[in-house]
């Protein structure tokens, strides 16, 4: 039997939209992952905690507040730090184009905005997981 | 509305149209869906007729605008009387440039004011606190003292304009700010007016920017009624509020019945505490969405005034004003697309006509960059101009609830209520709403009408023009907001010179006062606004009620 992908979905700082990080969560279930959701108002150092406890493969965060820049490059900093390369880190929410290609450059493989699929979501996944 | 014998007529006649005409019709070319259904997943028919609103009683269920229960409107000469309030919600950066942004709206013809405030504003923290890292002025401006405010609205009239605020956990103390600003300008409290949102039943439901348990919470905001109904006679103590349930992806039934069931909620407490309800019941008003569905939208608010009329008196209500849905309504801002940015104006328009036609009070209506960034001085300009057509060049504000008698609309809107009503059926055998909040019931029905919409998206099911078809592979562009990089240093500093000048120990006794208040029963505003006052700031104050009340955790459904 194939391993399950394990992901964790995560909401770092004090934004409260949640219908995205949530959607996403019950997608990647559907498609057949396991799907770790850490609620809202979580500490860059609780993500990552989370996600050594729960030995998951990817992290998505999810932020719509703007404040992207900081909290998910402070997540992104920490799992360099933690020598969790193989983990696949994504991101989605309203984060303008310039922005995108900073986060990528700090180590985020994927940046999904307003209107991507789920599907393409999925695929990038699968692809880009540690095998 | 007709009698037996012609409505038996009418649907005879309608099954004879429907086996000779729209049946043989259909068969030979086939309809372009094979069920029509709106954004709640209503069947819809192709036609509606006499037949589809038998029971209809039109003084019994919709009466005269002005008239209970208030089907058709709450005024009786509504836009011919008065143009609904523009209102843009607006706030980004520091007190400075949000003050800018306001001056130029008024001075391009919006007529109301409405504050966004960033997240640690909405969760009580000060800019320099270590949770707000990464936040400030980023989705709203940063209100950390009276300090703040009094930059907010420096130079713009308080006593002339009203000022609606979406605030809601720490709504007393922010309000607080407001009033002390005015008392520092010599502007008696009486003439103040606006709105604080103040309703937390749907931050545990939707918007998620709690910070107290529900019990306590509901206590503040009591207080807030009391307080305002002797006090601040002219303000709007809640905006209990639909918007943020339709935003994380409630359908419009569901906006309407928990909206609807959260406003019963509040006078259930205020009632209890031994208020009048004719006291603050006229000061209590609403807020809702405007999406797609047009004519969905249109019942949905004509639906909403009737429940609540109807509600309010047999609760015991006896004025008029305390029947009256009043309510501000924005545009769906779940519906723009990052994708083709420029067709959001045409959303935003059609969305905007829906509130008119359904007879809002006051509008925002979003602008074309909103799913990019926060709006630019001339996207805003142009949502504001959109409201200005309406008003001065379609001719629909000259005739009142131009839809009502529609067979359809009538149809739809008696059926929103039905539903609604087996809402309420539902919240009641859970206990009530806090029960229900506490179940995750709200957050689940939600979660699963926002997860069906989108299955339906990603099928093609459901059409976002320029997302899942029409799409183009054009860069963006479009001009977005550029804040002052300066602004976050500025407001440190500025929160740094507030604690080292004012007078401590004032503030100190203030803050003892404000706890034990806060541990007794007491009314909790006049102790909050001597903190004010002291120039505390909003984290202190806040501070002392998370102390007391400690904080709210939510169950992470998904």
């Amino acid at each position: 039997m194939v391993k399950k992908i394990r992901v964790l979905i995560a909401k770092p700082g004090l934004d409260g939209h949640d219908r995205g990080a949530k959607v996403v969560a019950r997608a990647l279930r559907d498609a057949g992952m396991e799907v770790i959701y850490t609620g809202l108002h979580q500490t860059a150092d609780m993500v990552v905690q989370t996600a050594i406890q729960e030995d998951v493969d990817v992290v998505g965060l999810s932020l719509l507040s703007g404040a992207h820049m900081t909290l998910f490059i402070d997540v992104l900093e920490l799992i360099k730090d933690r020598k969790m390369d193989d983990v696949l880190v994504i991101g989605g929410g309203i984060v303008p184009e310039g922005d995108v290609l900073k986060l990528k450059e700090a180590g985020m493989k994927g940046v999904f905005g307003p209107g991507t699929s789920i599907e393409e979501m999925v695929d990038f996944i699968k692809e880009n997981v540690r095998k | 509305m007709y009698d037996r014998k012609k409505l038996e007529g009418i649907a005879k006649k309608r099954k004879e149209w429907e086996s000779t005409c729209y049946v043989p019709l259909k068969e030979k070319a086939p309809e372009v869906r094979e069920r029509f259904q709106n954004l709640s997943w209503t069947d819809l028919k192709a036609v509606y007729g006499p037949d589809d609103i038998q029971g209809f009683d039109y003084i019994k269920d919709s009466g005269f605008p002005g008239e209970f229960p208030y089907l058709r409107g709450v005024h009786s000469t509504m836009y011919r009387g008065k143009t609904w309030t523009m209102r843009q919600f607006a706030g980004f950066g520091t007190a400075e440039e949000t003050n800018k942004r306001y001056k130029y709206l008024l001075e391009h013809g919006e007529t109301g004011l409405s504050v966004a405030f960033d997240y640690p504003t909405l969760y009580g923290y000060d800019t320099d606190h270590p949770l707000a890292r990464g936040e400030f002025g980023k989705c709203g401006v940063a209100i950390s003292s009276l300090k703040d405010m009094e930059l907010l609205f420096k130079d713009i009239p308080v006593d002339k304009v009203t000022t609606s605020m979406t605030i809601n956990g720490p709504a007393p103390i922010v309000w607080g700010f407001y009033i002390a600003n005015a008392d520092n300008r010599g502007i008696p409290r009486s003439r103040i007016g606006g709105t604080i949102q103040n309703d937390i039943l749907k931050e545990y439901i939707a918007q998620k920017s709690f910070i107290f348990p529900p019990e306590p919470s509901m206590r503040l905001i009591v207080d807030t009624f009391e307080f305002g109904s002797k006090e601040v006679p002219r303000w709007n103590t809640i905006s209990i509020s639909g918007y943020h349930i339709r935003e994380a992806g409630s359908t419009a039934v569901q906006e309407l019945a928990f909206t609807l069931a959260d406003g019963f909620e509040y006078v259930r407490w205020a009632v209890a505490r031994g208020l009048r309800i004719d006291d603050f019941a006229p000061r209590l008003s609403f807020f809702f969405n405007a999406h797609n569905d047009f004519f969905e939208e249109i019942a949905k608010y004509r639906a909403a005034r009737r429940i609540w009329a109807r509600g309010m008196k047999e609760m015991g209500a006896k004025k008029e004003r305390s029947l009256l849905m009043r309510f501000h309504t924005q545009t769906a801002g779940v519906s723009l697309t990052a994708q083709q940015p420029e067709v959001n104006l045409v959303r935003v328009a059609l969305q905007a006509m829906a509130a008119v036609l359904g007879g809002t009070q006051s509008l925002h209506t979003n602008s074309m960059d909103e799913a990019l960034a926060l709006p630019s001085e001339k996207a805003v300009r142009l949502a504001l101009r959109t409201q200005q057509v309406i008003e001065e060049e379609t001719g629909v504000t000259g005739t009142i609830d131009p839809l009502g008698g529609s067979y359809y609309v009538e149809w739809l809107t008696d059926r929103m209520e039905e539903e609604a009503l087996r809402y309420f059926d539902k919240i009641e055998k859970l206990g009530g709403m806090l029960p229900a909040i506490e179940k995750g019931f709200f957050q689940r029905e939600i979660a699963e009408a926002s997860y069906k919409f989108q299955r339906e998206i990603e099928s093609g099911k459901r059409i976002t023009v320029g997302v899942n078809k029409y799409k183009m592979n054009e860069p963006v562009e479009i001009p977005l907001l550029e804040m002052d990089k300066e602004g976050e240093r500025v407001q440190f500093e500025r929160l740094r010179k507030l604690r080292k000048d004012r007078d401590g120990p004032k503030l100190e006794k203030a803050l003892k006062r404000l706890r034990k208040a806060a541990e007794g029963t007491e009314n909790t505003m006049p102790f909050i606004l001597d903190c004010v006052h002291a120039y505390g700031t909003l984290g202190e104050i806040c501070g002392v009620f998370r102390e007391v009340f400690g904080e709210y955790k939510e169950p992470a459904i998904f």
